[in-house]
């Protein structure tokens, strides 16, 4: 049989994830440095040599040239194992009655984990599986990370022990998070597609008001945040009811205006993009068969462009939930709390979690919409013409 | 009818189309024959005013085509252009219902007239109504932008370079459609072209233009007799000039008393076709029949020949 090249790369990196990385750390408390456990000392007799085994022979299968369906069964198994079994670990290493012992993944863990979210991710592209099915997957992956911590099987892991302090806290700013993140998707789709056909039309405001969101884009997200202090502070000094509907120059008001002014340009340029696709033969026939300028612009050019503009929205939606994350540095709320509480504390249990649902959700994010552009263009092959 | 009263467009200091003057009337085929660039396609967009003349007046059945809005004109006028321009996001069914539905048709009625119509082109509703254009070939697409452009059952149809993009079977196919269908619904055609074959085949009139000027404005035989410059005369091409002028007519047109051995040619075949099969099987005559398949005299190739000579003026 011959070997697979991504499988060659897969297995490399699966053996020295087993070998020579640690599989967990173990540390007295949240802040002292750890020890590293090899995967054999980090879980018990028994569930160390069948992780191994499940390993070994995930690695096998992607090593040589198997069937997709194959590949994909076994790395998904490769990763419930892991995942099942990192909860283990820390019931493992955790002296009884210790609560102040923290043990969390390692890199070898984190290394395996992406060795076969690679395996995984190239047997699903060679499937070429359906939007529905990749929802479908998404689905059952997110069902299958639910029910693992509704087992409670990971709540001796540091990151959960984290959570378990900050329940509360937890989940009101991911509701911010998520508020900032579609809130300033919205307002910018509101604004930006009719701007963008706008620009469509006219020539002249097309290379204004693209080089101005483009200048706006290249500002980093800290100095925006600085230069809208003023104007919103402002805004709320002088402007009646303002200050009551929650402006002010720190907070959610300028995190929003910024996430908002960052997403104009992808909702724009995409519209602008999808609209000058459109084919030239279809904009004469819309007016030649009496369409009304309203009726072309809904009828023919916005279905016609709609999948490109989708993609803006795509394009937006996951770098609004990476950059919502910022928004905790001037009071605004969402997962970066954590993140910046943890950096601030040097709890990299706590910095995980702000991070990993920031991850989750922004991955989710991008397979749903990914789904939907495929979905929105069912006449997209124009092979004949 | 169709009065095209000293129609000028001009684009700031250019003039496309220079004080045209023509009548079209009712239930014929009027072809306008350029090169690129001779103004036809801009004259027949005057007309359905997806561009406004700068000076002039068009009047359709007497009323001038300004006193409805544009797109309300547009709805009564058929429109079919090069490479169908189908709308790629709407199914077959959708794309020929597009013009009763701005009408407000219910959808009884629309459904009917579908399929009524992709029966008339030779496709089954129940296949073809759901298929997106880009499922089917070049000359189904263009059978479907005729439809679309007869869905509303328009007394006038514009059609732009329809055939343009075909190959010269399907071609000829559909240029024998749009004849029948004519003749079936009676409708006013403007059809533009740069193929003087074309033009002779299809119109019952011709107007060259060039440069934005109307040259001559003539029914084939007259264009091909007495072409009114230099320039018409090389669009009919001197060297095919008498084939050209034989096959405006039937062969039951030249049939002399008489018999002939050998297979027999249909009366409403063109003359030059006729000949043609003189000249090809050597033979001095042909026996013609007429629809029934009766013998009604011979064509010869001497009488053909007298009559492929020009005209006296």
């Amino acid at each position: 049989m011959r070997l697979d090249k991504l499988g060659v790369a897969i297995a490399l990196i699966a053996g020295y994830a087993v070998a020579a990385a640690p599989f967990a750390t173990f540390r007295a408390n949240r802040i002292v440095a750890g020890e590293p456990q090899t995967l054999l000392a980090a879980l018990p007799s028994w569930a160390g040599p069948t992780l191994l085994a499940v390993i070994a022979a995930a690695v096998l299968i992607g090593l040589f040239r198997t069937p997709s369906t194959l590949r994909l069964a076994a790395s998904f198994a490769a990763l419930a194992a892991l995942l099942l079994l990192i909860g283990t670990a820390a019931d493992h290493l955790t002296p009884p009655g210790n609560t102040y012992a923290r043990v969390s993944p390692a890199s070898g863990f984190w290394l395996l984990l992406f060795a076969f979210a690679l395996l995984a991710a190239d047997a699903l592209t060679r499937l070429r599986p359906t939007p529905p099915f990749r929802i479908l997957v998404l689905v059952l992956a997110g069902a299958f990370l639910g029910f693992v911590l509704f087992t409670g099987s990971w709540d001796k892991l540091s990151i959960l022990k984290e959570y378990s302090a900050r329940a509360d806290s937890f989940w009101a700013e991911a509701s911010k998070h998520v508020t900032l993140a579609l809130g300033s998707l919205a307002a910018a789709v509101i604004v930006g597609i009719p701007l963008g056909v706008l620009c469509h039309r006219v020539q002249k405001l097309r290379a204004v008001v693209l080089n101005v969101l483009n200048i706006v884009q290249t500002i980093p997200s800290i100095a925006l945040f600085g230069i809208l202090i003023a104007p919103l502070g402002w805004i709320a000094a002088h402007v009646p009811g303002a200050a009551e509907i929650g402006i002010k120059g720190i907070g959610m008001a300028p995190a929003f205006v910024a996430l908002f002014l960052y997403s104009l340009l992808p909702v724009v340029a995409n519209t602008v993009v999808g609209l000058a696709g459109v084919p030239p033969q279809a904009n004469d026939a819309a007016r030649g068969v009496g369409m009304t300028e309203w009726q072309r612009l809904f009828r023919v050019e916005f279905p016609l462009a709609f999948p490109v503009i989708l993609t803006g929205v795509r394009i937006v939606l996951v770098q609004n939930i990476g950059l919502a994350t910022i928004a905790a540095l001037i009071g605004g709320g969402g997962f970066g709390v954590f993140v910046f509480q943890g950096i601030g504390q040097t709890a990299m249990d706590l910095v995980l979690l702000g991070a990993v649902p920031t991850v989750l959700l922004a991955f989710a994010a991008a397979i749903i919409l990914d789904a939907a552009v495929e979905l929105s263009s069912p006449f997209h092959s124009r092979t004949s013409a | 009818m169709i009065e095209i009263e000293n129609i000028t467009k001009r684009y700031g200091a250019v003039t496309v189309v220079n004080d045209v003057s023509l009548v079209v009337q009712p239930r014929t085929i009027t072809v306008i024959v350029g090169t690129s660039g001779s103004g036809k396609t801009t004259l027949m967009r005057m007309i359905n005013r997806l561009v406004e003349p700068t000076a002039g007046v068009i009047k359709l059945d007497g009323e001038d085509n300004r006193t409805l809005p544009g797109y309300e004109l547009r709805r009564r006028i058929g429109y079919a252009i090069q490479g169908h321009g189908l709308f790629p996001h709407r199914t077959v069914a959708q794309n020929i219902a597009v013009v009763p539905e701005l009408l407000g048709w219910d959808k009884a009625k629309i459904d009917a007239r579908v399929r009524e119509l992709l029966a008339l082109f030779q496709l089954d509703p129940e296949t073809f109504g759901p298929r997106y254009p880009h499922e089917l070939s070049g000359g189904q697409q263009q059978r479907i932008g005729v439809a679309r452009a007869l869905a509303a059952e328009p007394n006038v149809l514009l059609m732009d370079e329809p055939f343009g993009a075909l190959d010269p079977v399907i071609r000829s196919k559909a240029q024998e459609d749009l004849l029948a269908i004519q003749k079936r619904f009676g409708t006013t055609i403007i059809l533009v072209t740069h193929d003087m074959e074309e033009a002779i085949h299809l119109g019952h009139k011709i107007a060259v233009m060039d440069g934005g000027n109307l040259l001559q404005y003539a029914t084939p035989a007259e264009i091909l007799a007495n072409p009114a410059t230099d320039f018409v005369a090389t669009l009919v091409g001197t060297g095919d000039r008498p084939f050209r002028f034989l096959s405006l007519s039937p062969a039951g047109d030249a049939v002399e008393p008489g018999t002939a051995e050998g297979e027999a040619i249909p009366a409403s075949a063109t003359q030059r076709d006729a000949l043609a099969e003189l000249l090809w099987s050597g033979r001095p005559a042909l026996p013609v029949v007429n629809e029934a398949g009766k013998a009604i005299g011979r064509v010869t190739v001497d009488g053909l020949v007298k009559r492929a000579s020009r005209p006296a003026a």
